[in-house]
């Protein structure tokens, strides 16, 4: 399904990805972990087609279209969602508006005709439901005053809605109490399917706890640098990333 | 050594001097109004039309941008008023009482209802109505011209203590192939006590280069409440100059919306001063700018007395080759103690080759006073736009999501919902046309 080969980047003349390899199949829940500042939240970024990255080189392959000259909202129609590290706040921006805007543009993309106003809304509330989120905060303008923990549960309502094939999380555990990451995580179990594909950026053996991954990879210094099974998660909890970061120097 | 320059008028200097003399005689208004006719029109004699020299008008070079003066348009007739206001649209279906000019001259028979008077401007002026209620507006060179040459207009009254329910709509509309000059003055009376919604519509064809000169006075007594919104929809050839001048008793509510989307230049004025304790003026402008245009805000808010509070906001989105212009002046006389102003321009450019001018000024002169005020020009938050189009909005999508939510603290102060939702609709409509 996604398929990243050698691929390097640099911004501000400082290379951070560096000839990184990555297969995620159809279907496969992979975890990322790393060090702070190993070029995780920049990898996610690159795939989801933010401007500020200059591609050295390689390619990214989302089921075999490289999707590299590809705007954003290209990638966001053929399937792609980022989870953002950090949601951004956009005042003056109805959430719902927002919701309906983004849903009605991918399938317009797609070719699909547009959600009428009841159907989009039983769509929205059964989300809001499941995550736990108030009607009132989807009358707010996006994440405006939203408690961290808020923008991420937020972020999941919009994966729900969007139903995006291949998703990627940057650090959604981060922020959460415990009651809302079992209820995030019990969100992103729920989409789980043979077609869809997760991509989850961690710092917390916990959060596999809730959500089990298929594959487990380290990422130091711009490359992944180890890959495994569940396990390998358990084995970084204890011992840390002592052993790479040397590696990699 | 200092020899006196003298000045050569241009074209349309020359033809404002000779028809004044020819025509003032046929304008309404007794031996008052001619009095006040003469001293503007010598006055205009005496400077000119303001250049870039004049500081009040340094970003925007009236005389260079005007250099011919149109005709007045001739009274139109009752078939083409018809199909000019038939073809209008602007504010339709909100149910407001409509008082209609074609061309500049006010087309009679308006509705009636208990508590507002609509009468036209010379039965006015003959009936002892007075104008110019602010001093200082008399030194500006298109109010100034406005006075001269006034040959229409209406004079609207709200009784003591009236609500009047329904928007008042003042339409202008323009028609015609060639190119005709407007002197319009409305004269609004709000009685203490009394409440009024004014809209004003300004619409016109692109074809012709047509020079508008409107002046809006609003006298509003003590505790009255007024709700203001005006819009300029000119065609793109259009100069227009307009003027509100607003007078408040005490504690008056008053607000006032600018929304420009018209004209090849436009430049709004507000003389606006407090002239009664515990008063409140917010002040608020939306300007979409594109291609060649050239639009300017020039603001004078006088508190001239204690405990009034007044907020300016201003946005001005910018794209092509386009320029705005924002000057606010905050007045605080010495004994106007407890002054709360806070004023605000903030500029989005849509592109490289647009241009703001912001300049925001304070003169305070007492001390027990709060008061600020603000410049920002910037483009749209690339962070937002990503995060936007990582959702599946296209970048153009994007941008007119930020744009409307960028003008919308300016137009979201409009109550009336069906105002609100109309203004809402021209923001879409002109970011529909950008793509
Ligand atoms: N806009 C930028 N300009 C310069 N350096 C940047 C920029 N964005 C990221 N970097 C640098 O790139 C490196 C990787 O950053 P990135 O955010 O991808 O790390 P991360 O693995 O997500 O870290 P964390 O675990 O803290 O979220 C860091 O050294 C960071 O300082
Ligand atoms: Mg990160």
């Amino acid at each position: 399904m996604l398929e990243i080969k050698n691929l390097t980047v640099q911004i501000e003349d400082k290379k951070i990805l560096d000839g990184l390899n990555l297969t995620v199949k159809k279907g496969e829940v992979a975890a990322i972990m790393g060090p702070n500042g190993s070029g995780k939240s920049t990898l996610s970024y690159v795939i989801a087609g933010k401007e500020d990255y200059v591609v050295l080189d390689g390619e990214i392959l989302l089921d075999g279209e490289n999707i590299l000259e590809l705007e954003p909202n290209e990638r966001a129609a053929r399937g792609l969602f980022l989870a953002f590290q950090y949601p951004l706040e956009i005042p003056g921006v109805a959430t719902m508006t927002f919701l309906k805007a983004a849903l009605n543009a991918q399938r317009k993309a797609r070719g699909e005709a547009e959600l009428s106003t009841p159907d989009f809304m039983r769509r929205v509330n059964a989300a809001a439901q499941q995550l736990h989120i108030e009607k009132d905060m989807l009358k707010r303008a996006l994440n405006v005053g939203f408690s961290g923990g808020e923008k991420k549960r937020m972020e999941i309502l919009q994966m729900a809605l969007l139903q995006p094939r291949f998703c990627i999380l940057d650090e959604t555990d981060s922020g959460l109490d415990i009651d809302a990451l079992r209820i995030v995580a019990e969100g992103v179990n729920a989409l789980r399917s043979p077609d869809r594909s997760f991509l989850v950026i961690t710092h917390y053996q916990r959060l596999l706890n809730h959500i089990v991954p298929d594959t487990v990879h380290v990422m130091a210094n711009g490359r992944v640098v180890r890959s495994g099974g569940p396990e390998l998660a358990l084995e970084l909890e204890k011992n840390g990333y002592a052993d790479y970061r040397q590696q990699a120097a | 050594m200092a020899a006196e320059l003298k000045l050569v008028r241009t074209p349309a200097e020359e033809a404002l001097a000779e028809r004044f003399p020819a025509i003032k005689a046929s304008l309404p208004g007794g031996a008052q109004i001619v009095k006040l006719r003469e001293a503007a029109f010598e006055r205009f004699l005496k400077r000119g039309l303001p250049n870039r020299r004049v500081e009040e008008w340094k970003y925007t070079d009236l005389r260079a941008l005007m250099r011919e003066a149109a005709p007045f348009a001739p009274i139109p007739s009752d078939a083409e008023a018809a199909r000019a206001l038939g073809s209008a649209r602007t504010f339709a279906d909100l149910g407001a009482i409509q008082i209609a000019f074609v061309n500049g001259h006010h087309v009679p028979g308006s509705e009636t209802v208990e508590g507002l008077e609509v009468v036209p401007l010379d039965a006015a002026l003959a009936a002892g109505a007075s104008v110019g209620p602010i001093e200082a507006a008399r030194e500006d060179a298109a109010y100034g011209l406005n006075t001269a040459f006034m040959n229409d207009g209406v004079m609207i009254r709200v009784a003591p203590g009236a609500i009047v329910e329904r928007p008042v709509h003042v339409r202008f509309v323009n028609t015609g192939g060639s190119a005709f000059a407007t002197a319009t003055r409305v004269l609004v009376e709000v009685g203490e006590g009394a409440s009024l919604t004014l809209l004003e519509s300004h619409e016109g064809l692109d074809s012709a280069a047509c020079q508008l000169n409107d002046v809006v006075e609003i006298v509003a007594g003590d505790r009255a409440r007024v709700r203001h919104v005006r819009l300029n929809a000119e065609g793109t050839q259009s100069l227009a100059l307009s003027t509100l001048v607003a007078k408040l008793g005490a504690h008056v509510s008053f607000d006032t919306l600018n929304v420009v989307i018209g004209s090849r230049m436009a430049r709004h004025q507000v003389y606006l001063t407090f002239a009664g304790e515990h008063a409140n003026a917010n002040i608020n402008g939306a300007t979409m700018l594109k291609d060649e245009q050239h639009a300017d805000t020039t603001l004078v808010v006088d508190h001239a007395v204690p405990h009034c509070t007044s907020r300016e906001l201003f946005k001005t989105v910018i794209d092509g080759d386009a320029t705005g212009v924002f000057q606010g002046k905050i007045i605080v006389r010495p004994h106007a103690q407890k002054t709360d102003g806070r004023m605000m321009s903030a500029a989005v450019l849509l592109s490289d080759a647009g241009t703001m001018n912001n300049k925001p000024e304070l003169e305070i002169f007492a001390d027990d006073v709060q008061c600020a005020h603000g410049a920002t020009c910037g483009t749209l938050d690339e962070d937002l736009l990503f995060y936007l189009m990582a959702r599946g909005l296209p970048r153009a999508e994007a941008e007119s999501l930020l744009v409307q939510a960028f003008l919308g603290e300016a137009i979201e102060a409009v109550e009336d919902e069906a105002v609100r939702e109309a203004l809402i609709g021209v923001v879409s409509a002109w970011l529909e046309a950008r793509h």
